[in-house]
């Protein structure tokens, strides 16, 4: 993200205001904490022609995160919140499996593809579902998706037989655990789905359209916005990114798991996007926000590791983070914390973060 | 059980046949009665299905009914906490993870440390209601969604379960065993203690709910919170005592459930807030607050074990299908939640 060209004076604070600085800087804090527990936590090597080091795993095992997290910013920047992808990624997975598995040579590109069509059919099948119960009967968000989250398990395992279905397939394999140009293949397809995303958002009207629809969805509707329709999308939006998590999952596994797959996925990628800056009230978002929120969560997850910390207690560290980030984001705390002078000005500004920066950000992109 | 279940039924046939035709159907629609009334309905149906079906397996049984309880004695409690929440307009999701918490913390306490299961039980509760007072105090104070603060407690509670044991910890303590297996006569079948400590916890919250004041401001915060504050209530205290509530109800739970699996696991009841809340809305209570029933809750609970019974007695369906018919079940009380709402407004 460029950061604006101002005078001098000003420039640490455009920095430090800018809405990526404080989840930038919780990113490289957690990064630099690994490096007195292993000294060459930043060294990349080069094995049998892939690159190898914390780093890239951090960016493969935070593939699926980022994805699903990059989906829930627009459902949350409509002011909703969505928690059945948790769900789409089991379904996605069973039902690619499964119809992989059925096949006589598993390796057949053919067939690769028209199983994860499949896979993926399905999961924009439940964000339209979804998003036809949020916008056009008019029922809370949380309550819509509760729906397949309770019920997308046991579909899930009803299409394995309650079985985890174990798959042999080359072609499929590359998608969540293959490399390409010396790079895992899934971060190529987290980056096409961010480009995508941000191109569609930023470069269109597309992005402005969302963030009106969760700033006011009546008053969008009365400026002429078809927020419902704008709704629907976001929601379907939402599980295809679902889907290409599930794949990604059951790909690096080989196997679909209908109870386990995607398990708590929702709660992490709602965390990424809070992390990220996106307020849960709707209204402004930020992609790129979420693409570290994302990393922290999953940096956080191999700093434990690494540390030695008993993996146990990683559910610990993980509520510790939610608590400290919501309070900070919370302006009542900020100004019983830190006093009356940052009451004034936090307080009329609600998302106070993002709003700051970024009326800038759009001139400058 | 089945008295109540007829004369609301009866009620309900009155309301249906009042003079104005056209608008019977609206005023049936706009009470808010008929989504207890619908689940109790479905309840009878269900079971008079079952009956018709399984006759011979014996289901016919009064112990087959009162094993509805006995099995569910946990979920019972746990989703009468969540009734309270619900009932305000939050929603708590610490729920399973601190019954969890909970079964694991006392079955540490009295295995490893040895301490007389009589101390454990208050110290048990007394953590529960002080897990949810925090969620609670910080919900209200700093004004962040219950779903994140819960949500943070979710993680808090399954991780304390980790950190106190990897390993499920089996219970040999002889009062559990002796406190577990002691069955009351009912002279048609027994119940057990769980059972009992579930349905005077439940006929508790129908007290408070429906006749105290705490019970009012619950209902006034859910229905509309500017209103209440208005008004004068105590909001902050409100809010913080039904998470308190919840938290008591959750560690309540998970003490019956410890008692009817006799270990503590770390991963025993994960996601169960999610049947909680299920049984809530099936029990009728609007998930915006302000609307339902406590008695809609245990109908809410009786449903869920009884898809669990019959699935059980069907032998050929497999297990998740509980999770399918209760997603159907689910989605079909929010339809008619929101098409009572949607009278109510016009």
């Amino acid at each position: 993200m460029s950061t604006p060209a101002v005078t001098t004076p000003s420039r640490w604070r455009a920095l430090t205001h800018h809405h990526l600085f404080w989840p930038v800087a919780v990113l490289i804090a957690l990064l630099l904490v690994n490096v007195p527990f292993t000294p060459d936590f930043f060294a990349i090597r080069m094995t049998d022609g892939h690159l190898y080091g914390s780093l890239v795993s951090i960016v493969l095992f935070g593939s699926p995160l980022i994805l699903v997290a990059v989906g829930m910013t627009l459902v949350i920047a409509t002011g909703g919140i969505d928690l059945s992808v948790g769900a789409v990624v089991a379904i996605t997975g069973a039902l690619t499996c499964s119809y992989i598995s059925d096949q006589a040579d598993q390796n057949a590109l053919s067939a690769v593809f028209l199983a994860m069509g499949i896979g993926l059919v399905a999961a924009v099948v439940c964000g339209l579902w979804n998003g036809f119960l949020v916008a056009r009967m008019g029922i809370q968000p949380i309550i819509a998706t509760l729906i397949i989250m309770v019920a997308g398990r046991g579909v899930a395992q009803l299409i394995t037989d309650g079985q985890i279905i174990t798959i042999n397939s080359e072609p499929y394999k590359l998608i969540g655990g293959g490399y390409w140009l010396t790079l895992p293949f899934s971060i190529f397809v987290v980056a096409a789905v961010v480009a995508v995303t941000v191109a569609l958002t930023r470069r269109t009207a597309l992005g402005l359209l969302v963030e009106s629809v969760g700033g006011n969805a009546e008053a969008s509707r009365l400026v002429g916005i078809r927020s419902r329709r704008i709704k629907i999308m976001v929601y379907m939006f939402c599980a295809l990114c679902a889907g290409i998590a599930g794949l990604m999952i059951s790909s690096n596994t080989s196997a679909a798991d209908g109870n386990n797959a995607g398990l708590w996925i929702e709660l992490d990628a709602i965390l990424a996007v809070v992390i990220g800056g996106t307020s849960l009230l709707g209204g402004r978002f930020s992609i790129g926000g979420t693409v570290i929120g994302a990393l922290v969560i999953q940096t956080l997850t191999t700093t434990i590791y690494t540390i030695g910390v008993p993996t146990q207690t990683n559910l610990v560290f993980k509520a510790a983070v939610v608590i400290v980030v919501c309070l900070l984001q919370s302006p009542k705390f900020r100004a019983k914390v830190f006093g009356a002078k940052g009451a004034r000005t936090t307080a009329p500004a609600e998302p106070a973060t993002p709003a700051d920066a970024a009326p800038k950000m759009e001139v400058s992109r | 059980m089945s008295a109540t279940t007829k004369t609301r039924t009866a009620a309900e046939g009155r309301t249906a046949s009042k003079p104005a035709q056209a608008s019977a159907a609206a005023r049936l629609l706009g009470d808010r009665r008929l989504p207890v009334l619908v689940t109790a309905g479905l309840f009878l149906a269900m079971y008079i299905g079952g009956l018709s079906r399984y006759q011979n397996y014996g289901f016919g049984e009064p112990q087959v009914f009162l094993n509805l309880f006995i099995d569910n004695s946990y979920l019972l409690v746990a989703a009468v906490g969540a009734t309270f929440v619900i009932m305000s307009g939050g929603i708590d999701l610490s729920v399973g993870s601190l019954i969890g918490f909970t079964t694991m913390f006392t079955a540490w306490l009295v295995e490893r440390q040895g301490l007389p299961l009589m101390l454990v039980i208050p110290l048990a509760l007394g953590v529960g209601a002080f897990g949810g007072f925090l969620m609670g105090y910080v919900i209200h104070n700093f004004e962040i969604q219950p779903f994140i603060v819960t949500l943070a407690g979710l993680f808090l509670f399954r991780g304390l379960c980790l950190v106190i044991s990897k390993e499920s910890i089996s219970i040999s303590d002889s009062t559990v065993s002796s406190m577990a297996q002691t069955r009351v006569s009912l002279g048609l079948g027994e119940l057990s203690i769980g059972a009992i400590v579930a349905l005077v916890v439940l006929a508790a919250a129908f007290y408070i709910l429906h006749y105290t004041r705490f019970g009012r401001r619950v209902y006034a915060i859910g229905g509309n919170e500017q209103s209440a504050l208005l008004m004068g209530l105590p909001l902050g205290g409100t809010k913080i005592a039904v998470y308190t509530v919840s938290g008591f109800c959750s560690a309540l739970a998970g003490l019956l459930f410890m008692l009817y699996i006799q270990s503590g696991d770390p991963l025993h009841a994960v996601g169960m807030e999610l049947d909680a809340i299920a049984a809530v809305v099936i029990g009728g209570t609007l998930l915006t607050g302000g609307s339902g029933y406590v008695l809609g809750t245990l109908f809410g609970v009786l449903v869920l074990g009884l898809i669990k019974s019959i699935i059980q007695f069907e032998g050929t369906l497999s297990s998740w299908w509980t999770k399918i018919a209760t997603g159907v079940l689910l989605c079909a009380f929010i339809l008619i939640q929101r098409a009572m709402t949607a009278r109510k407004q016009t």
